[in-house]
């Protein structure tokens, strides 16, 4: 046998093209670079919400025009996946659909981490049935907390369960994950209480699964994002959501951009959030990339299909970071 | 009716039985390749190749996604192979049967089962805060080798079971000793068996996208990495991103993906039949 030479040459040869396919990877970035005037470096490191991702990563696109000399990266670890992270230190900014958890808050003081929590757009939760469906046009959030609290598990089965003239069939649920944020935020609005619902139902991270299980189940009803429901109009059917509450809207509101942006979708329109560790608040690459994400969150967040907070509220939240930084110098 | 004529039917009947089984794997991988080429190839050009992710789907491209792809299995292999073939030659070669020995066997072959996403929480505490390595392609790469380490023992230690032990006998017989009759003789008579295993073991990592999550991989990055330390993303967690984002055109870009995906791992696979039919025509005893 004589092969033993001809084994080490192939090994080369193998690793001379994973070596050359490597190369020619690296080129690309070279000539991107370069171009305007700011001179500003260094990198800013971004995790959290899937659902916040979208406009975060929409802002970042752009600020490489503004300084392209600064890497932005965004993960997508989730919410709370996002604020393990950020209460150690690890990131500069996490993206929430929610606000900080008690638990997480007492962690970052712990590792001396401050923080400051700004919102940057609105998304309207939105519930939706499949098109045949022709009773459940208007639910009251009382009814929707009959149909999802803890309590309901195994009990509510049927439409006419909720009201007594609606069709005796079954009901189908399908709903976010409950790592989500967007879980948290809907549990907390409609049973009261952050992190409680039944338990059996369809429950996906991933919005598109419930768009596809909800159009092709004449029972089913779900929720999520109102971009979501924008993007399959024909395949599925909002319903209006009546808080009785006559203080913010009188009787069933329909989720859109309108009634999102003025507050009577309640109480399933909900801001976006950004959390900004005060360390990082601290390099002017940050503070740069915050100011230039709130004057530009109007304009990018009707682009990715979220509702843009009113532009008093941005200016606002501009003031308050500025405060916050500041702050920080003194 | 005869025995022998009962006989012939049931081996016609296990016949149609064994196409009909094929057949199952075939449509379904067949009908998945027709819907994602015929949603995904009219978006494959130059500009969906080298462009960065982008929130206009249709500006939006793969560059940083298969470059990161590209690190992550250069990285895998540098660091799994030898320590996998290694340690299968070991087990294989030199350990006696003994109680420990089974006992290793055993454990490797669970290892082989456990969820990926164990393995990337593993990585995220050892490589990316012990190790300080943070979210990093070597973190990455550390962490899919492990994933990949069983798969790599496993075949290389059948590939070695697979050489006669007449042609290290006769080696032992000339007075070498067991590392000249290793390397020279029972290595590369197995060769072809090893590398199977370790393009199997690329193809697996080349598609995870759970672990790399955990481990700390970014959605968006957009930078081509120019060291093992840099951050990065790979092609799985591009496609996943896309599936999950509202705008039907994503979808299109995630077929697209999924086709270069699909394209190096079947040049992996290409050059590994390749290698191996060349290498087999040598061996002759």
């Amino acid at each position: 046998m004589k092969t033993n030479t001809s084994v080490l040459t192939q090994l080369k040869a193998t690793l001379l093209v994973c070596g050359t396919l490597f190369l020619a990877s690296c080129g690309g970035n070279s000539s991107e670079s370069g171009g305007t005037g700011s001179d500003l470096t260094g990198s800013i490191q971004i995790d959290g919400s899937s659902t916040v991702f979208p406009i975060t990563e929409a802002v970042a696109e752009e600020f490489r025009a503004e300084a392209p000399d600064v890497k932005v990266t965004v993960g997508v670890s989730g919410t709370g996946g996002g604020f393990k992270k950020f209460v150690r230190g690890e990131i500069d900014i996490n993206n929430s659909s929610r606000s900080i958890k008690e638990e997480e808050a007492k962690q970052a003081q712990e590792n001396n981490i401050s923080y400051l929590e700004l919102s940057v757009t609105y998304d309207g939760l939105t519930v939706v049935v499949h098109p045949e469906n022709n009773w459940a046009t208007s639910m009251t959030v009382e009814e929707l907390k009959k149909i999802w609290e803890p309590a309901a598990q195994g009990k509510i089965k049927r439409w006419n369960q909720i009201r007594p003239e609606w069709p005796n069939e079954e009901i189908h649920l399908f709903g976010a994950g409950v790592e989500s944020g967007t879980y948290d935020y809907f549990t907390e609005a409609v049973v009261g209480k952050s992190h409680a619902s039944r338990g059996d139902y369809t429950a996906s991270e991933d919005d598109n699964v419930l768009v596809q299980g909800v159009s092709t189940d004449k029972n089913g009803l779900g929720f999520f994002g109102y971009a979501y429901y924008l993007e399959n109009k024909d395949k599925l059917k909002a319903i209006t959501i009546d808080d009785q509450n006559d203080a913010n809207g009188k009787g069933a509101i329909m989720p859109s951009v309108e009634t999102v942006k003025n507050g009577t979708y309640a109480p399933l329109s909900r801001p976006l959030f950004i959390y900004v560790n005060s360390k990082a608040a601290a390099r002017p690459e940050v503070v740069k990339f915050i100011n230039f994400y709130l004057d530009n969150a109007s304009e990018l967040s009707s682009e990715v299909g979220y509702i843009p907070l009113p532009a008093e509220e941005l200016q606002k939240q501009k003031q308050k970071f500025n405060d916050f930084v500041t702050g920080l110098k003194k | 009716m005869t025995n022998s004529t009962r006989n012939r039917i049931k081996d016609k009947a296990f016949q149609f039985f064994g196409i009909f089984c094929m057949l199952i794997g075939l449509v379904f991988l067949g009908a998945l390749l027709v819907d994602i080429i015929t949603r995904g190839l009219g978006r494959i050009d130059w500009d969906f190749l080298t462009s960065l992710p982008s929130r206009r789907a249709s500006r939006s491209g793969i560059l940083t996604a298969w470059a990161g792809t590209l690190w992550i299995l250069l990285l895998t292999s540098l660091i799994a192979f030898p320590l996998g073939i290694s340690a299968g030659v070991y087990l294989e070669e030199y350990t006696k049967k003994s109680k420990l020995s089974s006992f290793l066997e055993i454990n490797i072959a669970n290892l082989a089962g456990v969820p990926s996403i164990i393995y990337g929480l593993l990585g995220l505490e050892v490589f990316v805060r012990q190790m300080q390595m943070g979210a990093s392609l070597l973190a990455g790469a550390l962490t899919l080798s492990l994933l990949v380490l069983p798969i790599v023992i496993v075949t290389t230690r059948e590939a070695l079971k697979a050489v006669p032990p007449s042609v290290r006998q006769g080696s032992f017989a000339l007075g070498a000793t067991k590392w000249q009759t290793t390397w020279r003789q029972v290595l590369p008579a197995s060769f072809g068996g090893i590398l199977t295993g370790v393009i199997l073991a690329l193809s697996r990592a080349v598609g995870e996208a759970a672990p790399l999550i955990v481990v700390g991989a970014l959605a968006y990055v957009p930078f081509v990495p120019s060291s093992p330390n840099d951050e990065f993303t790979v092609l799985p967690i591009q496609i996943f991103n896309w599936t999950s984002r509202p705008q039907a055109e994503f979808l299109v870009n995630a077929a697209a993906a999924i086709i270069m995906l699909l394209f190096i791992t079947f040049l992996l696979n290409g050059v590994a039949v390749y290698l191996r039919n060349k290498q087999q025509k040598k061996i002759k005893w």
